[in-house]
């Protein structure tokens, strides 16, 4: 196994960029800090009683009043950004991913549907399509979002909040997926194997899961990847205009919109750090899903 | 030409339609329109009495025509949070938004085409590597970070411009502009500047592609080889072919201008139409909200609208398809 990814074309012109390799790097490494938070942080951020407001405003430790359990400085509350940083990329990772799944089976779904069957249903399922993919995707998600805030009870709101923001940005990312997966249906739907299929009577259900879909998967992978840096993006947005995760539990996006108050005040590292750490995150992915779009793309061989 | 026309206004019209038809299901039955507009201690024949004048027991496709009528002439309800007509609201944050708009598109389209020009003509100069690599962090980097960063050196650190609003308004009657004074221009400047710097690098990065692959085409070659100017070839013959699509693609932009005007304009507390609306979000303001929604799929139909025939008027090319095809 090793062997063959080793030997593989792809495996090569990886191999031969330096900024593919050094995003994969960040990308993996920003990753992994992530999913291991709670081991190599210095406190939880999420845990009130763990706060010490004396400790707030801490700048970074280069300067004169920074201290060691304070590397990157504190916010108004005391946490340590250090810290909070690493369980916020774990905030926004984890909603990143969940949009992109969401977004990847609605769109695949209906993408597969679409090409397959065709006629009215095609039609009607691409025109919806046509329609939301000349509105930007953040105006998408912000509609969403606000609809949810007034079908959610109030008390309700905050924990469902993750949920619905899931839900709002992979509804806004569903049509790429539909449009390119619906575009390779279309020619596989003609091909030999599938005729075959369907003269012996496997039904169209399992004739798109089995037979059309590991067809159509390659270029859903590169659509996913760039998806994710957009995801990414966009909830950093959402939580920086104050409709995204509850300021309890903050993404990247919300440690911003907290350090934006701060701006006039001089405590810049509330703002930078984690603004840093998501413009190396989306950087990082967006490379690599220009990379693999160039890879995959028979084309460019 | 003309039938292609009617087609597309047809087609425009008919999406409006569904949008109006969201805007209406988002009024109708997100949260109760009454229990919105009055207070805990009105009685319940107040109320029985409110949904009578709102006309909400009508039959529902009764209440839709009502809408789509009410929404035509500009009769967009009553904010609830803020208890004003929404149609006063949005006039008066409208002008705003469109001046901030405005000053971003053409800021990004006379810095965007010349640096795409140029990264196309020379690509292996050092200044076309710049250029190209400003652009990629330009794409990563979110808008509201190139805000902050904006406000935290020229605004905190340095103090040359003003952080926030608009400065120095006059007012013309129906329109209000920051552009006759100096602290006006003086508050646009960052504000413009985040909201261009996307559309900056696409257009950069779609003039230089488009340029590359002209460049490559026999005509030029042949231009080169009847001895012209490189100027005449470049810009005579080159970049008058490049344009076609950089206009659809300008065209299509304004709109997400316009969108992207929200998180730039919270950032920099800016008065216009999307601050107006985060706040509608926070508050579930739906009047406001159903309100911008269709003013927005307005602007965006009415854009692609003239972008559609612009492009059939630009290209000569689309034009005899479209006569082949009828005649």
């Amino acid at each position: 196994m090793l062997d063959r990814i080793l030997d593989s074309d792809i495996w090569y012109s990886f191999r031969q960029s330096k900024v593919t390799m050094t995003a994969a790097v960040v990308t993996v490494l920003l990753m992994a800090s992530a999913v291991l938070a709670p081991l190599i942080s210095l406190q939880n951020p999420f845990d009130p009683a763990s706060l010490d407001l004396l400790d707030a405003f801490l700048p970074p430790i280069w300067q004169d009043e920074g201290v060691w359990t304070y590397p990157l400085g504190s916010d108004d509350q005391g946490r340590d950004m250090y810290s909070a940083i690493l369980y916020g990329s774990r905030v926004s990772l984890l909603v990143g991913f969940a949009s992109v799944v969401f977004a990847m089976i609605l769109g695949v779904g209906l993408g597969l549907i679409s090409g397959y069957v065709g006629g009215a249903v095609d039609a009607v399922i691409m025109r919806v399509a046509d329609v939301q993919i000349s509105f930007p995707s953040i105006l998408i998600a912000l509609l969403i979002d606000g609809v949810m805030r007034g079908i959610v009870p109030k008390d309700q709101h905050d924990q469902l909040a993750v949920y619905v923001l899931v839900v709002a940005i992979g509804l806004s990312q569903w049509v790429q997926f539909a449009r390119t997966v619906r575009g390779s249906t279309m020619v596989e739907r003609n091909k030999e194997y599938v005729q075959a299929a369907r003269v012996i009577g496997v039904p169209p259900f399992l004739i798109m899961l089995r037979h059309v879909l590991p067809n159509v998967t390659g270029p859903v992978l590169v659509i996913a990847t760039i998806g994710l840096a957009v995801a990414i993006l966009t909830e950093a947005t959402l939580s920086f205009l104050g409709v995204g995760v509850p300021p309890t539990e903050p993404s990247l996006g919300t440690l911003i919109r907290i350090g934006n108050d701060f701006l006039f005040s001089g405590e810049w590292w509330i703002v930078i750090f984690p603004g840093f750490t998501l413009a190396a995150l989306v950087l990082a992915v967006n490379l690599l899903g220009d990379w693999l779009r160039d890879a995959l793309n028979p084309k460019l061989r | 030409m003309i039938a292609l026309v009617i087609r597309r206004v047809f087609q425009s019209f008919v999406v409006m339609l569904v949008v109006a038809l969201l805007a209406f299901t988002l009024f109708r039955y997100v949260g109760d329109p009454v229990a919105m507009m009055v207070g805990q201690e009105t009685s319940l024949e107040e109320r029985a009495q409110l949904r009578e004048t709102l006309g909400l027991n009508d039959p529902v496709p009764l209440q839709f025509a009502n809408f789509v009528w009410n929404t035509v002439q500009g009769k967009l309800g009553i904010s609830y949070q803020i208890g004003r007509p929404v149609a006063d609201l949005i006039s008066e944050r409208l002008p705003a938004t469109l001046e901030l708009s405005l000053i971003a598109a053409l800021y990004s389209l006379i810095v965007g085409i010349p640096m795409g020009i140029y990264t196309a003509l020379h690509p292996s100069r050092f200044l076309s590597k710049v250029f190209l690599t400003t652009s990629l962090i330009g794409i990563s980097l979110p808008t509201f970070l190139i805000g902050i960063l904006l406000i935290l050196l020229f605004g905190v650190h340095l103090g040359w411009l003003p952080t926030f609003g608009r400065g120095e308004v006059t007012d013309l009657g129906w329109w209000t502009t920051g552009l006759l004074s100096t602290t006006g221009w003086q508050s646009v400047l960052m504000p413009a500047f985040t909201l261009g710097m996307f559309q900056l690098t696409l257009i950069m990065r779609l003039v230089r592609s488009e340029m590359l692959e002209v460049l490559r085409t026999d005509y030029i070659k042949f231009a080169r080889a009847r001895g012209l100017a490189n100027r005449a070839v470049n810009f005579g013959h080159a970049l008058k072919n490049t344009l076609v699509p950089v206009i659809t693609i300008t065209g299509l932009q304004v709109g997400s201008i316009i969108a992207f005007a929200i998180i730039t304009e919270t950032v920099f507390q800016w008065p216009g139409m999307g601050l107006l609306f985060l706040q509608a979000i926070q508050f579930v303001d739906i009047p406001i909200m159903a309100a911008y929604l269709v003013l927005i799929a307005l602007f965006f139909v009415i854009i692609n609208l003239v972008v559609d025939i612009l492009y059939h008027v630009v290209d000569p090319r689309l034009r005899i398809e479209a006569q082949n095809a009828h005649g």
